[in-house]
């Protein structure tokens, strides 16, 4: 008698067993083609099944993607990323030391985020998930700033109300991050059909995670852009885990998240996401479709979560450790400065006086920062500020809620 | 001034909206070309395009998040949900993000979105077109709640729903639409035409958010009551003939505290009437504020009428309605108790 069976994905190996990657598909180099930005969407199905790469083995950038960027933004996007990843050492090390309540790191995934912003225009709006910190190190965010918001200090941008790492920027176009998944997703559809509704040139950027493809609002985000022809790229960053659930949970199994545009009727194109130069090619041939009003992009942006999710998390319970060493994409930093040393654009005095400088303006920030308040020492926000914003203008009843508030402080004072 | 049903009110709200302010934009389904199921935005699209009135895939979630997107790029949209009933897969951009962009961000950012919801049953509209679920946009922080109960307040309503900086579910009693409706079905429908608030002024008026209206002065009884209930309750004090004072809310966010407590500190007797479920209601918090703000002058329990707590019953819609009866027995019992 047939039956059927009940299929539960499980990822290659567990702790202690070995790492096996491979089920990742990687296309060599320089192999995929790259069509016109405009091509019919069968002229471009092929993206969303192999991997657009520029940087091959050698670290040499080939192929019809190599953006031809030239050596001095290649070492700006360089810096940025190790920023970046200073900056998540650093915080990291800040929560286990117990001054901020929580961080989330962005290690492996640093190409993600600053080669996409060097595509886009400073003027293009951007709906960053909650590991997009490349974004704003690279749209120029002080890093003073970010970490006042991660202290819930006097500076803090969001006044003490949001878990760190959830920033903003309203001058940078950088939208308010949720601590609810996928949400932005279609929020950014909206943003690019208001734009195209008053006829503006800027276009609008967003990132989600694979586990978070699961969610409805990843659905209601394609099926939006698509009907209307959004001037908006959607961008997925497969990173392989969401906390301890493996991609294929969220459907990747068999099939290619980039797959999912297709499905939609928009070009889906899988890349390397630790290839600096192909995700800024990507990203460059989405944004030009989405100026030219041919509609939204789905890029797949495959990666690997080096990281622990959160602070509050052990990869070590459900993954292999050091499985990142085995990952088949190496590292975003090192292939680019695999590449610029290949360029002659990058030395190992450079090298160590780079990682210096990152680590020095970390620590300066680090330390103004805290001039401003923890969450336990030094200046505090008034609590009275919870009650500001909640509306536009206060109403009656938080009004008297305030008051009730102060005098409960004020009782707590005397005591 | 014209005359107008409540439909028509709503459709010159955002008429008049849509002509001062390009930025206000429609959408929802078959809100376009077709004019919404309830014909509330009926020749809107023909008037300013289908890039302003736009046709929504069947995807609440979808709707409300990209109204939210688009008001982030400056628009000021008013998103259609067809009935209340399928508001749900909206829930969560409503509550975690509509509801906080402004409280999260520090104030940077804000969503001036309307919502607007048919609610409210009495069309035999069975479990899932009947829903009243103001309490459960009420109870989150951020959103501001409201609920005509006539095409005047409707119109000034929407009007300042749309002209807000902050997000507003705007919750339309679609038994309402067409006619007041006294909770008897039995009875002939009657119009807007013949009443009061069916006159509209067809420019631009507002009606606060925030602002209860006493619908009908008395001294010896409040009742406290919002949407269809308006007229079932306004028909119930008449008919117990008692000398009631009846309160239309109007708005649940904010809350005209001040009108309630004034009245029922003048009458000292209160019952509260809504078609929602009872149990967690938006008549507890009404109750807990006068318990809180007239217990001394209080002469009698304060009772609430409400719809049944069990899913609206398609073949016994006039068991579950809190019609004329049910208001009535509370009355006598409020009047009675001592």
């Amino acid at each position: 008698m047939m039956r059927s069976r009940l299929h539960v994905p499980r990822p290659p190996a567990r702790p202690g067993e070995k790492p096996d990657f491979s089920y990742v598909q990687v296309s060599p180099a320089g192999a995929a083609a790259r069509p016109d930005p405009n091509a019919p969407l069968s002229e471009t199905e092929f993206l969303s099944k192999e991997m657009v790469r520029v940087l091959d083995d050698n670290h040499r950038a080939v192929g019809p993607w190599n953006p031809h960027l030239a050596a001095a933004d290649l070492e700006l996007g360089l810096r940025n990323m190790m920023l970046t990843r200073a900056f998540d050492d650093r915080m990291h090390r800040a929560q286990r030391g117990g001054k901020i309540t929580f961080y989330m790191k962005s290690t492996g995934e640093e190409a993600v985020s600053v080669a996409a912003n060097m595509a886009l225009k400073p003027s293009d709006m951007m709906f960053p998930a909650y590991r997009n910190q490349g974004l704003h190190i690279s749209r120029g965010l002080k890093i003073v700033d970010l970490m006042c918001q991660l202290l819930s200090n006097t500076r803090d941008m969001c006044k003490g109300r949001q878990l760190p790492v959830m920033y903003h920027s309203v001058e940078s176009n950088l939208f308010s991050i949720s601590g609810n998944l996928a949400t932005q997703f279609p929020q950014a559809v909206g943003w690019a059909m208001a734009a195209a509704i008053k006829g503006e040139d800027r276009i609008c950027a967003t990132w989600l995670g694979d586990g978070s493809t699961a969610e409805a609002d990843f659905h209601y985000a394609l099926l939006f852009a698509q009907i209307y022809k959004a001037p908006v790229i959607l961008n997925v960053v497969n990173n392989q885990w969401a906390i301890s659930t493996f991609q294929t949970f969220a459907g990747g199994e068999g099939r290619s998240f980039a797959s999912r545009g297709p499905g939609y009727g928009m070009p889906g194109i899988r890349v390397d996401g630790n290839d600096f130069l192909a995700v800024h090619a990507v990203t460059q041939w989405a944004a030009e479709r989405a100026r030219t009003g041919a509609g939204p992009t789905l890029i797949e942006l495959v990666t690997y979560r080096a990281a622990p999710h959160s602070t509050s998390d052990d990869p070590s319970r459900y993954r292999p450790k050091d499985e990142e060493k085995s990952w088949p994409l190496g590292d975003p930093i090192d292939r680019l400065k695999g590449h610029l040393r290949n360029l002659g654009a990058w030395s190992d005095e450079q090298d160590k006086a780079v990682e210096k400088e990152c680590e020095e303006h970390v620590n300066q920030a680090w330390k103004e920062a805290n001039t401003y308040g923890t969450l336990t020492d030094g200046p505090q926000l008034d609590p009275a500020i919870m009650f500001q914003d909640v509306f536009k203008e206060e109403t009656p009843s938080l009004a008297r809620q305030r008051m009730q508030l102060a005098q409960e402080l004020k009782e707590r004072a005397q005591k | 001034m014209t005359q107008m049903n409540m439909i028509q009110a709503l459709n010159s709200a955002m008429d008049v909206m849509m002509a001062r302010d390009p930025g206000v934009v429609l959408m929802g389904e078959d809100v376009g070309y077709f004019g919404g199921v309830f014909r509330a935005t009926e020749g809107l699209q023909r008037k300013y395009g289908e890039h302003r009135v736009l046709d929504s895939p069947i995807a609440e979630g979808g709707i409300v998040a990209t109204a939210i997107g688009m008001s982030i790029n400056g628009l000021r949209p008013v998103a259609e949900i067809q009935f209340a009933d399928y508001i749900y897969p909206a829930y969560d951009q409503i509550v975690s993000e509509l509801a906080r962009i402004r409280y999260r961000s520090g104030g940077d950012f804000c969503a001036p979105v309307t919502i607007r919801t048919p609610c409210g049953g009495g069309i035999r509209g069975g479990q899932t077109h009947s829903q009243s679920p103001e309490a459960i946009f009420a109870h989150v922080s951020g959103l501001k709640v409201v609920m005509p109960s006539n095409p005047y307040d409707a119109k000034g309503l929407l009007i300042a729903a749309i002209e807000e900086d902050d997000p507003v579910i705007f919750l339309e009693p679609k038994r309402l639409y067409n006619g007041p409706f006294d909770g008897d079905p039995n009875k002939p429908a009657v119009g807007w035409n013949s009443h009061p608030k069916g006159d509209v002024p067809e420019g631009h008026y507002r009606v606060e958010l925030g602002v209860a209206d006493i619908v009908r002065p008395g001294n010896k009884l409040t009742i406290i009551t919002y949407g269809t209930m308006v007229h079932v309750c306004l028909a119930a004090a008449e008919k117990a003939g008692v000398d009631a004072e009846v309160i239309d809310l109007r708005s649940f966010v904010p809350l005209d505290i001040e009108t309630i407590v004034n009245s029922v500190k003048k009458t000292g007797r209160c019952i509260v009437a809504h078609e929602a479920t009872r149990f967690g209601g938006f008549g507890g918090e009404i109750l807990s504020t006068i318990q809180e703000e007239c217990f001394w002058h209080l002469e009698a329990p304060i009772l609430r009428v409400a719809g049944w707590d069990t899913p609206y019953p398609h073949a016994f819609e006039w068991e579950y309605f809190p019609g004329q009866a049910r208001v009535i027995a509370a009355i006598k019992a409020t009047m009675e108790a001592t």
